[in-house]
């Protein structure tokens, strides 16, 4: 009995074993991504629908903190809007980091370690980064107020310490180790451009702006897209900064979508899991936006390579 | 090449250029400069006022001496090394599978799941925070290193699957068909003829992840409290409360906690930039 199912057994495994091979390689990578990632992200939305302090039953509360949320929460707001201004200013390092990267592209005695010692604050962690530029903020003391002061620019209670300036503060600390990937990756791109074009379009008398925009640009598209994708996912996840360089302060006013949510769910303020969640859902879809977006061009490459 | 060769420009143009780059990269360095003097002046200069001048004594050996004998510091950056260095193994090792899977087979729902990892890897932290938080406190893990591990390999199996998938479109695919004629079992395929040929993609996102997982902080503190298992980039908060407003010490506790993924950095450059820059480049 044995003897006869032992070869027959063997052999649906040799004949099926194109199409099952993958799956069995699959099966780990999808079980922890599955149990990780997908199946949080449902629970986050079901726990959205609830009153929850984590520890007693869920309470179902339907859309209560959803309206809560959209129906006029001043921290929402100004969370939302701080949001807005780090995609809209984080999107800075990108030409930034093109400039650098024209700049950086030449072969020069030395030029290979100039490269790596700007490419540095990208791989500093961001809580160091914030600590850093905290000191350089720090009023009266630091280096930022003392230059501003020579020019006869005084911001009260310092660039961290003041509302109107504090965000930007932040944004500006985030900015330095994007820039300095954007640059890597426009370096590597500006390496790959094809130098016949470039010299064709000289011998038209393309120059400087012309040439960048018409010839070289066009070429950096690639790097450009993964550009945006970093940027972009960047600016929604920041937190480290947030959290380090003012916890949310002056007056919340430097608070964004993700650190107003952990502020509801984790922190000294109570553990108000249900109205968290509810904030990390609308944070989801503002970045399901973009992810459409991203997957939609890589699937369009994809249909092209085949 | 653009912009045009520094050597075909004006000899005035080149010398400028030349004094421009070391200008240039004091400026953009400023801050790290002004931590790294920091971390060598004595604690009176800043008593004195004296922050951005150079330090009426040198004092380095001290700073950092504190650092590693008078503080949680060593404890927390063996809780990071205990904690990176399986994560990369982990995610490294799922992902070379999936890649595998995915890169080298063609079957229905192939690209949904690959899209399905890339999405994922995208998601705001912030909403699978309190699930995976009760997960991890369910399973008896919270605060300890193996629940932040479980967690990191899993999310970044998603980006190392990316990765390793396209890495292995662009590897020759008439190398696994002639494994094939020759009858040669599928995993010994992966195993002997891909797993070889992938060599620098296992390094460059070895050193991508380990400077991922070294510098994450959101997941340090919503998973783990206290010395027993944070890592550094978490630890570096407490330590800064314990020498509070002790500019001289918390710039060494930076510059320690920072320098790891600094010298994995120069140490694994090539790696490192060709695991970043995966697809700018067609």
């Amino acid at each position: 009995m044995t003897m006869s199912t032992e070869p027959a057994r063997r052999s649906w495994y040799k004949r099926n074993e194109i199409a099952v091979t993958p799956w069995l390689f699959l099966i780990p990578g999808i079980l922890f991504f599955a149990i990780y990632v997908v199946s949080p992200i449902i629970q986050s939305v079901w726990i959205s629908f609830h009153a929850w302090d984590g520890l007693s039953e869920k309470e179902w509360v339907g859309l209560a903190n959803y309206q809560r949320l959209l129906g006029g929460d001043r921290k929402f707001e100004i969370s939302f809007w701080n949001n807005i201004k780090w995609l809209v200013l984080y999107l800075l390092a990108i030409p930034m980091g093109l400039f650098i990267a024209l700049f950086l592209n030449q072969t020069v005695f030395g030029i290979r370690v100039y490269k790596s010692l700007f490419f540095f604050p990208f791989v500093i962690s961001q809580v160091v980064v914030g600590l850093v530029f905290s000191w350089f903020y720090l009023p009266n003391s630091g280096l930022f107020d003392v230059i501003t002061g020579l020019v006869g620019i005084d911001i009260s209670g310092g660039v961290l310490g003041n509302p109107n300036t504090a965000t930007y503060g932040i944004i500006a600390a985030g900015l330095w180790p994007q820039t300095a990937y954007c640059m890597i990756l426009y370096l590597t791109g500006l390496n790959a451009v094809d130098p016949e074009q470039v010299e064709a379009a000289r011998l038209d008398g393309a120059k400087g702006h012309k040439m960048l925009w018409y010839v070289i640009l066009p070429q950096l598209k690639p790097a450009t897209f993964i550009a945006f994708v970093v940027t972009i996912i960047g600016a929604l996840r920041s937190f480290d900064f947030i959290a380090v360089m003012t916890n949310g302060g002056p007056f919340g006013s430097t608070r964004v979508l993700s650190f107003y949510m952990f502020e509801e769910s984790l922190s000294e303020f109570g553990f108000r899991m249900g109205y968290g969640a509810s904030i990390a859902v609308v944070l989801f879809f503002i970045m399901l936006g973009f992810i459409a977006y991203f997957l939609y061009s890589m699937w369009c490459d994809e249909q092209e390579a085949r | 090449m653009f912009p045009t060769p520094i050597a075909k420009t004006s000899r005035k143009w080149q010398i400028t250029y030349q004094a421009l780059l070391p200008v240039a990269l004091i400026i953009w360095l400023l801050p790290l400069l002004a931590v790294a003097l920091f971390s060598i002046k004595p604690e009176a200069d800043f008593a004195s006022g004296n922050f951005w001048g150079l330090p009426s004594s040198f004092e380095g050996f001290n700073n950092y001496g504190r650092v590693f004998f008078d503080s949680d510091m060593p404890r927390y950056l063996l809780n990071s090394v205990l904690i990176t260095v399986p994560t990369m193994i982990g995610a490294v090792a799922l992902s070379a599978l999936t890649g595998f899977a995915l890169g080298i087979y063609r079957f229905k729902g192939n690209l949904l799941i690959f899209f399905m990892f890339i999405a994922g890897n995208f998601v705001p932290f912030q909403i699978l925070m309190v699930p995976v938080r009760d997960l991890t406190v369910s399973m008896g893990l919270y605060d300890t290193k193996t629940g932040l591990i479980l967690f990191h390999i899993a999310f970044q199996t998603g980006f190392c699957t990316l990765f390793m998938r396209n890495f292995i479109r662009a590897l020759p695919f008439a190398l696994v068909e002639a494994a094939r004629v020759e009858g040669v079992a599928e995993w010994r395929i992966f195993w002997y003829v891909v797993m070889p040929l992938m060599k620098p993609a296992l390094a460059a996102l070895s050193v991508l992840i380990f400077t991922f997982i070294w510098n994450d902080y959101f997941w340090a503190i919503v998973l783990t409290q206290g010395p027993d298992s944070q890592p550094v980039t978490a630890g570096i908060t407490s330590f800064n409360s314990q020498f509070r407003a002790a500019y001289h010490l918390m710039s060494a506790g930076s510059i320690v906690a920072a320098l790891p993924p600094v010298l994995m950095f120069f140490l694994m450059q090539k790696h490192f930039i060709a695991g970043l820059t995966l697809g700018a480049v067609k």
